[in-house]
């Protein structure tokens, strides 16, 4: 000390006395601990398992915290399947009238699939009214309309989208889950009304967005990706500039569609890509083919189904711009990397595998040719 | 003694202000007598003032003033003008550059009008405030390193807010100003131009980071650790080694078998810390304009390492023949 203090001027004044010191240290001891607290409100607590999946050394590896998947795995229970119907009978359209989709099925089969509806779908105060009126053949709801096309729509992914659902398919239930309207369907969002005069635009990011992961990125980019066909591909495929001028605009885009499929089956990017490249195929994993035909397969589903239903639905089931609710990841993965921990209920309905009668549907959906081609087939 | 074991300061030295050496003729005068601060005693010197504006000082201030202001109202505009949701919102919130279609045209002030605005008064203020670093160093007869490792810094903001967008031949290029928005660009930028941490430059410019804060680490832990044996005054110790220099020295060459000097220890740590940003400014200049997919480049040149395939073949399906579009 008196190395230093000697040669000085003026006096020393050393930290305050006893008491005000230990105020001063519980004090900041406290605001640190908060501050910690908040800087930690986001996360998920420890421990979490890591299942490496890639070659050691690329952090291909998938994230499971078990706390939070023994929430989803009650949330994702299967309901127990309705006893098999005999396969004989007569058909229900030469019993019922008014039978468009579920021609080919007896009556126990029909009736069936009326009970497993009721179940799945329907409010339980409504029952089989939710869809029918008294004159059960009539068509005088919209709910039986729109129902008789969802119907046409599931036995449509069970045979021609086989490259998404595979064997496991899907039932009303993968996406119903007992609500009248699947939990998760979006509408366009136009953002709020814009600011008049010279304020500045927001480009459609930067709010809060619980679809995107809560980042500031796009809030809708399923208009432009799910129901528009545009371009996902940003990234170059040459390694010095050459033609691709995507923008990072249209990256954030991209980037905002991934997220949300990410949260919609609660996985990391490297569930499906590699993280050196997201854009290389052979790097990927063949989840990612799977992925690929799920976004043809919700494009196809949203224009080809739910955009004709538009003028069907009442105004309270429309979007803020009169849009109809659609599909996306989230409408049946609902935070599972599979509906349902892959569990298959399909399988149990054969009724609803039933061919598809591929009457052409409303005239302002644009035909996305179902997938004809398998892996085995390369072009070049 | 037991001073300089605590990591935390715990001596305050008062003395009468010192208003520092005199100014040239032709200079502002510096404003206030100078006061102290307990509180600020405790992380470095307790003496604030007196003030010296400056003209660049002054017109910097106001330059920054007029940037902060266009950014916050029109962000506090895009809530509205509500203050809830301003504050709850703030982290979201964002003034954006022009959309890529506009080129490089100066656009209308709501479509990224603001952002050019904003972006020139900032870089304004920056330099003003350069120059004024550089002035006041000159006029206590300093050296000008500070100013040019700030200038290193500066490069960085410029390449990254001006330099590059103008070579892209666009200012949707540019950095949103925000605080997510201009996260998510850092990580839109590197897919966009195929992963980032292929550049070497960007590898470079984090091996400088990290380096600067190791260097920083060891200088300080070290000086400490020999300031009750005088090893404080740097500045003697540089021309006349006593005995604080000599085991700072010795320990570096027990542990790591080669040590800096005194002197030679300041060079390194200014280096790295300049060549962070300018050789970081480097790599963001490439990208886009040079090199368009890091990783393929990388593979190109042998850089990406091949790692054994341990998934199935996979291949795009969109050159599958009757793939969905």
């Amino acid at each position: 000390m008196n190395s230093v203090c000697n040669s000085q001027i003026g006096n020393m004044s050393r930290m305050g006395s006893g008491r005000s010191r230990v105020q001063l240290r519980s004090l900041s001891l406290g605001v640190a601990s908060l501050a910690l607290v908040g800087a930690l409100a986001g996360c998920e607590r420890p421990p979490v398992e890591t299942k490496q999946d890639g070659y050691r050394g690329t952090g291909m590896a998938q994230v499971i915290n078990p706390r939070i998947d023994a929430v989803k795995a009650v949330k994702n229970d299967v309901p127990a399947p309705i006893p098999p119907a005999p396969s004989e009978g007569p058909l229900a359209s030469s019993v019922y009238k008014n039978i468009e989709v579920l021609k080919d099925l007896n009556v126990a089969q029909f009736t069936r699939v009326m009970l497993a509806i009721t179940q799945w779908v329907a409010p339980p105060d409504q029952s089989c009214n939710y869809c029918h009126a008294a004159d059960m053949a009539s068509d005088e709801r919209y709910t039986k309309v729109v129902a008789r096309r969802m119907l046409q729509m599931v036995r449509h992914i069970n045979s021609d989208w086989k490259d998404h659902v595979g064997k496991t398919g899907v039932t009303c239930y993968t996406c119903h889950r007992g609500n009248a309207v699947p939990q998760y369907v979006w509408f366009t969002n136009p953002g709020e009304s814009a600011e008049t005069g010279l304020i500045a635009g927001n480009a459609g990011k930067n709010k809060p967005s619980s679809g995107v992961g809560l980042s500031s990125l796009p809030y809708d980019p399923f208009t432009e990706y799910l129901l528009g066909d545009r371009n996902i591909r940003v990234i170059s495929t040459t390694a010095l500039p050459d033609s691709d001028h995507s923008s990072i605009q249209h990256t954030d885009a991209t980037y905002a569609l991934m997220m949300s499929i990410s949260q919609s089956l609660g996985v990391n990017c490297d569930y499906c890509h590699n993280s050196r490249s997201f854009a290389v195929w052979d790097a990927s994993t063949p989840k990612r083919t799977t992925a690929w035909y799920g976004i043809r397969m919700v494009r196809n589903l949203n224009n080809a189904y739910m955009v004709p239903l538009t003028s069907t639905f009442p105004n309270h089931r429309l979007g803020i711009l009169g849009d109809v609710a659609k599909v996306n990841c989230a409408t049946c993965h609902q935070g599972l990397f599979k509906p349902l921990y892959g569990e298959s209920m399909a399988k149990d309905y054969p009724e609803l595998q039933g061919e598809v009668h591929h009457e052409a549907p409303a005239e302002t959906a644009p035909a996305t040719p179902p997938p004809t081609a398998s892996l085995k087939v390369a072009a070049n | 003694m037991a001073e300089y074991q605590n990591i935390f300061t715990r001596v305050q030295i008062r003395a009468p202000a010192y208003p520092g050496v005199a100014l040239p003729s032709g200079a502002w005068v510096r404003q206030g007598k100078g006061s102290f601060f307990h509180l600020l005693g405790r992380f470095g010197d307790a003496q604030i003032g007196p003030v010296y504006l400056g003209t660049a000082g002054l017109l910097s201030l106001i330059c920054g003033f007029v940037a902060f202001e266009i950014i916050g109202l029109n962000m506090f505009a895009s809530v509205h003008w509500n203050p809830i949701q301003f504050v709850r919102q703030l982290p979201w919130l964002a003034l954006e550059p022009p959309s890529p279609q506009n080129g490089l045209h100066f656009p209308r002030l709501q479509d990224g009008g603001w952002w050019l605005m904003a972006g020139f008064f900032l870089t304004a203020s920056v330099l003003l405030w350069w120059l004024r670093m550089y002035r006041r160093a000159r006029a206590l007869k300093m050296g000008t390193h500070v100013a040019w490792a700030f200038l290193a810094a500066i490069w960085l903001m410029l390449v990254l807010g001006i330099i590059r967008p103008v070579l892209m031949g666009s200012f949707g290029e540019a950095v949103p100003f925000g605080i997510f928005p201009h996260l998510d660009w850092v990580a839109a930028f590197s897919i966009r131009y195929g992963n980032l941490f292929y550049n070497p430059f960007h590898c470079l410019s984090i091996a400088f980071l990290y380096g600067s804060t190791l260097l920083f680490a060891m200088h300080g832990g070290t000086i400490l650790a020999v300031s009750r044996l005088g090893g404080d005054r740097e500045l003697e110790q540089i021309v006349d080694r006593g005995t604080a220099a000599e085991r700072a020295a010795l320990f570096w060459r027990w542990t790591m078998g080669f040590n800096a000097t005194m002197e030679s220890i300041h060079r390194w740590a200014w280096w790295f810390a300049v060549l962070c940003p300018l050789v970081g400014g480097i790599g963001i200049l490439l990208t886009g304009t040079v090199v368009d997919n890091w990783y393929l480049w990388a593979v190109k040149h042998h850089v990406a390492p091949i790692y054994p395939q341990v998934f199935p073949t996979v291949i795009d399906p969109a050159t599958l023949t009757g793939a969905p579009k």
